[in-house]
């Protein structure tokens, strides 16, 4: 979701009471008492990078899910639903369960087996350290990069829903997530995940509950926004992907389903190593199968405290939003506020403070999602291999603590520099999604194709990413008008559609430049395969589990369900 | 949750959460009873019903995962 430093006016949009501020303070002190309470679990490597391998599934599931709930996700997406209407939806839903279901059922198995630390680890071992590398350093760079960013764009949505000083959000958050992800490794990130996820369920609930009384259930809601918004489809969600002229996106089906359900949401959920990792600390094969399955049940139901929040904004508000723009008239609001509005609109004194507890460790959460996959990556991707091979594991924690502040350190200049230059903010964004696409091609070749070659993988992995790169540069900056109705194949496209197309071209570009690499170079024997590639190893079998048991069954449950859902909404 | 380490559950941790939010918010929609905040359907007293919710949700995680002195020192 893109972000810009315009998303907010600067006026205060709510006042917190005395309960509220004992809310907020007592979450920090939990947070930072259970990293001091968790420092002792994290001596080894494996406990502290991958939180010992002894999560449960439903641990690990929440943790996996919680991992992109983050604060700007919920605000930008509320934001998308007031924009768009119920397509917004689509991103958690054909742009996520499929994903999330594959990744349990199809990819896990390798990356669980081999014993990877991380994404650019299974690469090592599948094609070599320079696919591996080039993966290791874009995403430590970016993931630290991101971090800056969202951690000064949130500073910006604190200043302006409780006017908050912005270095007084930065430091003190930043500090926080330092101390308690310094010392607890992954053990802590996954610990607040988990709180995070109940928090923002429990801060965020209500408004779509009480929404719904206000307006009288979904055909009142529905009656609602035709009054005020007449002429215009907000409740349906696959009816105007007919062409691209039927939608305010200016995306057709061909966009939604394969470059986001087919690529981008298959790219991010099974190779981010920000989410992979939190599945990678589950304690045996079958959680690990088990926890992204779990996730994907969660993250189908978070539309309801995100996507009807904005529905229900177009409903009830009284003002018209607006976009986002540098300078809002007095009184003028963008879509992005509707979440805060929305709390604004119901929760009085203790709400309001839950409600805005849940957006903060929406925020922290994120941010210790961040530093720890960038201490991880850069400790065995990059230090290990290429830096110093024998260190004692001793070290490598040390190694990995150390990396934490140094992330966080470099994360708050990020902040600051964004502060300064505000188009880096929007540069490092879409720099994060260059990547993605062809990785997931790169990674998914090397699962179930034993013949892909050590350059190859490392070659078809550059050209994705050069050409996602140069598409960026013709569709934003040389000239949109030519490129624009090329790339994403109509006019029309505005940014998430023209992604969309980014991701599916990258994507296949990284496939044909692999295919036709692998067909001119010499395959890696078989015996150095084994446990990397499907057709060499042997997976798990689930007769003798009960059918309640088995990853498959809650994996074609999801499936169904979320086929239910297009039908409801279509 | 962790059967090398020995950690208190992290669902203790939820509920020592729920709990204590659910007592601040309990308590604070009591105080408005009489001057409910200017804020929609104010009058449902969302904050009683709400703060409720989270003390027997917060309770129960509480009661059920508590750390038990044998376990923790093994």
């Amino acid at each position: 979701m893109s972000l810009t430093l315009a998303m907010f006016e600067t006026t205060r949009l709510v006042r917190l009471s005395g309960v509220d501020l004992a809310i907020i303070v007592f979450y920090f002190g939990l947070v930072l008492v259970i990293g001091f309470y968790l420092k002792r679990f994290a001596k080894t490597g494996e406990d502290f990078f991958l939180a010992g391998r002894e999560m449960t599934a439903w641990v690990a599931g929440l943790a996996f899910v919680s991992a992109n709930l983050g604060s700007l996700e919920l605000l930008g997406w509320a934001g998308s639903a007031y924009q768009y209407g119920i397509m917004a939806a689509h991103w958690y839903w054909v742009g996520a369960i499929p994903a999330m279901v594959f990744l349990g059922i199809v990819m896990m198995p390798f990356y669980y087996i081999s014993k990877t630390h991380s994404v650019p680890g299974y690469l090592k071992l599948r094609y070599g350290s320079e696919a591996s590398g080039l993966s290791a350093i874009t995403f430590a760079v970016m993931t630290i990069l991101m971090s800056g960013v969202n951690m000064y764009a949130m500073a910006v949505v604190m200043k302006v829903v409780l006017g908050w000083d912005i270095n007084f959000s930065i430091w003190v958050s930043s500090l926080t997530v330092g101390v308690y992800v310094a010392a607890g490794g992954l053990f802590s990130a996954i610990f607040n995940e988990v709180l995070q996820f109940f928090l923002i369920w429990f801060g965020a609930l209500l408004i779509p509950i009480l929404g719904m009384i206000e307006t009288g259930g979904w055909s009142g809601m529905v009656a609602r926004i035709h009054q005020n918004f007449p002429g215009q489809d907000f409740t349906h969600m696959w009816a105007p992907m007919g062409s691209f002229a039927n939608n305010p996106m200016g995306i057709n089906w061909i966009g939604i389903v394969f470059g986001l359900g087919a690529v981008q949401s298959m790219g991010y959920w099974t190779t981010d190593f920000l989410v992979v990792q939190r599945v990678l600390s589950a304690k045996d094969i079958r959680s690990a199968k088990m926890a992204p399955i779990i996730g994907s049940f969660f993250k189908m139901a978070v539309p309801l405290i995100v996507i009807l929040p904005g529905l229900l904004g177009l409903a009830v508000l009284p003002m018209h939003l607006v976009p986002n723009a540098p300078n809002l008239a007095p009184g003028q609001h963008s879509y992005n506020e509707v979440l805060p509005l929305m709390l604004a609109r119901y929760c009085g004194p203790g709400l309001l403070g839950l409600g805005i507890t849940a957006l903060v460790a929406g925020f922290m959460a994120g941010m210790a999602g961040n530093v720890s996959a960038f201490a991880t990556v850069w400790t065995y991707d990059i230090y290990r291999p290429f830096l110093n091979k024998t260190a004692p594991d001793k070290h490598y924690v040390s190694m990995g603590r150390w990396c934490t502040l140094i992330g966080l350190i470099v994360s708050i200049g990020t902040a600051y520099l964004v502060m300064g230059f505000a188009s880096i903010m929007d540069y490092v964004q879409a720099l994060f999604g260059f990547f993605i696409a062809p990785l997931f091609g790169t990674v998914l070749l090397g699962m179930l194709w034993k013949r892909v070659t050590r350059w190859a993988g490392f070659l078809g992995l550059l050209a994705g990413t050069i050409s996602s790169v140069t598409m960026f540069v013709l569709m934003q900056k040389v000239d949109p008008q030519k490129w624009v109705p090329i790339f994403a194949r109509s006019p029309l496209a505005k940014g998430l559609a023209q992604d969309m197309y980014q991701s599916l071209w990258s994507c296949v570009t990284c496939v044909v430049v692999t295919v036709l690499v692998t067909l001119v170079t010499r395959p890696k024997p078989d015996e150095e395969l084994v446990g990397l590639v499907y057709s060499l190893t042997p997976l798990a079998q689930e007769e003798h589990t009960s059918i309640w048991h088995r990853p498959i069954v809650w994996g074609v449950s999801a499936l169904v369900l979320l086929v239910i859902l297009q039908i409801i909404f279509w | 949750m962790s059967e090398k380490h020995h950690i208190i559950p992290v669902w203790f941790f939820v509920g020592v959460l729920l709990l204590v939010y659910g007592v601040m918010i309990f308590i604070s929609g009591l105080a408005e009873w009489s001057h409910p905040p200017e804020t929609v359907l104010a009058e449902l007293h969302a904050p009683v019903w709400w703060g409720g919710l989270l003390i027997v949700l917060g309770g129960s995680y509480c009661a059920m995962f508590r750390p038990r002195a044998e376990k923790l020192n093994q």
